[in-house]
């Protein structure tokens, strides 16, 4: 009776144990990349408020980081994504929930196959060649109806909009899809409609995770950048309230367009116009995270009620 | 249904039930579904069309030149491919590793939620503030230069591997339990398990999911913007601390040119190149995807 051969057994188990902390490596790099954002930003975005107080940054009316006189107050750039956000909201909300009712309710399995990739497409194209679409076939199109600049907020929400169009269908839908059918079958069963059986049961039942999809949808349009950047122009202005509708027609400049026009510019070493990037960054980011946890946490409430 | 046809009138609770009504419905929620496709098909058939004549050889020879006849589209090609290989061979073991850990070896602990969550999180971080953490961290603190082609890479990698993470994840989830159970029965270490049996399995997933992330990446232009990569270069990059342009910075630099033969010829012809070799890489995702589908 001889002992089974364990001689390779700590070669077996020093490996895995090596391959075990390799690989935790790589999940912790992840963790490490949040801390380095949120570093890089602060370190600059500190330095920066030590120049420009942050009360000063954060209600000043007026941004001209380069042009004398420099003022770096943030709200026209706030106001000018605020716009943008807006208008795409109004064209992916609406649009992206009836895709995902049509696809969830009514469109055949066939149909959905085709139909599902077609519209992914609409989220891989480049975002820069949507803002090239927006300025050199949109905004003339739209030129000839309404009196438009030629860098305008209209063209630039509309296909921001186009392009978060998928985010709204399939996040939507995957919550439409998560109701149970018994739900379905109940109002059939009371003599409703397909319309009716969509809209006051199906929508109600899956409303949390399509709040989520709306939120997740407008944090992406809020950090849109190639779009905005070549079509919506450069001019930071404060919503009119006077005119709201008319702000659409006109040039106004986002957050992360204002960051565009910063990079591109010869700004060299260290200046305030420098460290202004980071604490546009650093509020884009705050804003954006924020957004994305709350849909996280939105998102949760509806996989625990059916599942 | 005979009844259906009818205008039925019923009280269920639901107020007045409208046959017209969901007909009409169902037509509004079709036309909803075909709108955003509808008006990306008019503008790609507007953008081919535009091209026309401008996409020749030369264009895809030559470097960029004021005159818009001989502006040529190569350094941004190359350039272009180069950051995309570096992406991969950064991305592809980076990403896999951190899937397997989550899915193989991480207990369903707070540490693993709290890693996925920040993933999640991750992936809806604006790529313009990737750019930012770029600038600070591999231009300013690891200094390897202004737009060059490694900070560059890396700049993307970070931005790309969320998404290539949580495909790896999907892919070796669906790996059958029973398949590790049986490596396991046969005295296979854990090791052995996922570089023998789950990995070869997984393999033709993760590679879908990183060429799709990949094909993400070739479009990216607002992170290299920020690391401060020339919009126009007009030499092929021949490090890789070499300054770099790519295909859509290229493009952004065009379509400011005021000229229309830039703003409907050169961009236009840039475009298309883009999206050919976009639509390309994707393919070769969804060839690799279906070819591997029909075997299990």
């Amino acid at each position: 009776m001889s002992q089974p051969d364990f001689s390779h057994d700590g070669i077996r188990t020093a490996r895995g144990t090596a391959f075990r902390y390799l690989f935790m490596l790589c999940a912790l790099l992840s963790i490490l990349t949040t801390v380095a954002i949120v570093a890089t930003l602060l370190i600059d975005a500190i330095d920066f408020f030590a120049t420009v107080s942050p009360v000063e940054f954060l209600t000043g009316t007026r941004w001209s980081p380069t042009n004398d006189p420099v003022a770096f107050g943030v709200l026209p750039l706030i106001s000018g994504t605020l716009i943008i956000t807006l208008g795409s909201a109004l064209v992916a909300l609406p649009i992206g929930l009836l895709t995902a009712i049509y696809l969830s309710e009514y469109a055949s399995e066939r149909r959905r196959a085709y139909l599902k990739p077609a519209l992914e497409v609409l989220a891989g194209v480049p975002t820069v060649v949507y803002g090239y679409f927006a300025l050199v076939y949109v905004t003339p199109a739209l030129d000839t109806i309404l009196p438009l600049s030629t860098f305008n907020a209209l063209s630039a929400s509309i296909m921001v909009g186009i392009m978060i169009i998928p985010m709204v269908s399939s996040i939507s839908e995957d919550a439409m899809s998560a109701v149970p059918d018994s739900l379905r079958q109940a109002s059939y069963g009371l003599g409703a409609t397909k319309f009716t059986v969509s809209t006051s049961v199906v929508v109600p039942a899956a409303l949390s995770g399509i709040i989520s999809s709306f939120i997740l949808a407008l944090s992406r349009a809020i950090g849109e950048t190639m779009i905005v950047a070549i079509a919506a122009g450069q001019t930071p202005r404060m919503v009119d309230l006077t005119d709201p509708a008319g702000m659409f027609l006109d040039s106004i400049q986002p957050m992360t367009s204002a960051m565009v026009q910063i990079g591109t510019g010869d700004i060299v070493g260290q200046g305030a116009a420098y460290k202004s990037l980071f604490a546009v960054g650093l509020t884009l980011f705050v804003i954006t995270f924020v957004m994305n946890l709350v849909s996280e946490l939105v998102a949760s409430r509806y996989r625990e009620v059916y599942r | 249904m005979a009844a259906d046809t009818q205008e039925a009138s019923v009280d269920s609770g639901f107020g007045q039930i409208s046959r017209t009504k969901d007909v009409a419905f169902r037509l509004l929620a079709l036309a909803a579904t075909l709108i955003g496709i509808v008006s990306l098909a008019a503008l790609l058939l507007n953008v081919a069309v535009d091209a026309v004549g401008w996409l020749d050889w030369g264009f895809l020879t030559n470097p960029p030149h004021p005159n818009p006849n001989n502006a040529g589209f190569l350094p941004a090609i190359v350039g272009s491919i180069a950051i995309m290989i570096m992406i991969a061979l950064v991305t592809f073991p980076l990403g896999v590793g951190a899937a397997i850990y989550l899915e193989e070896y991480a207990s369903d602990g707070y540490l693993t939620r709290f890693i996925q969550l920040n993933i999640a999180n991750l992936a809806g971080v604006p790529s313009v503030v990737y750019g930012l953490l770029g600038l600070g961290l591999f231009v300013g603190l690891f200094n390897i230069g202004y737009g060059s082609v490694l900070a560059a890479a890396f700049t993307v990698s970070l931005l790309i591997l969320p998404i290539v993470i949580i495909s790896a994840q999907e892919a070796i989830r669906s790996v059958p339990d029973s398949q590790r159970q049986a490596s396991y029965g046969m005295g296979a270490t854990k090791w052995q398990t996922i570089r023998n049996v789950v990995l070869p399995r997984a393999m033709p997933g993760i590679m879908t999911g990183t060429i799709l992330a990949l094909g993400r990446a070739i479009g990216e232009t607002a992170p290299l913007i920020m690391i401060a990569a020339p919009t126009t270069v007009f030499g092929v990059p021949n490090s890789l601390l070499s300054k770099v342009s790519a295909m859509p910075l290229q493009i952004y630099n065009w379509a400011s040119y005021p000229q229309t033969e830039f703003q409907y010829g050169v961009v236009a012809a840039g475009v298309v190149t883009l999206l050919v070799i976009l639509l390309t890489i994707n393919s070769v995702a969804i060839i690799i995807r279906n070819r591997y589908q029909q075997r299990t």
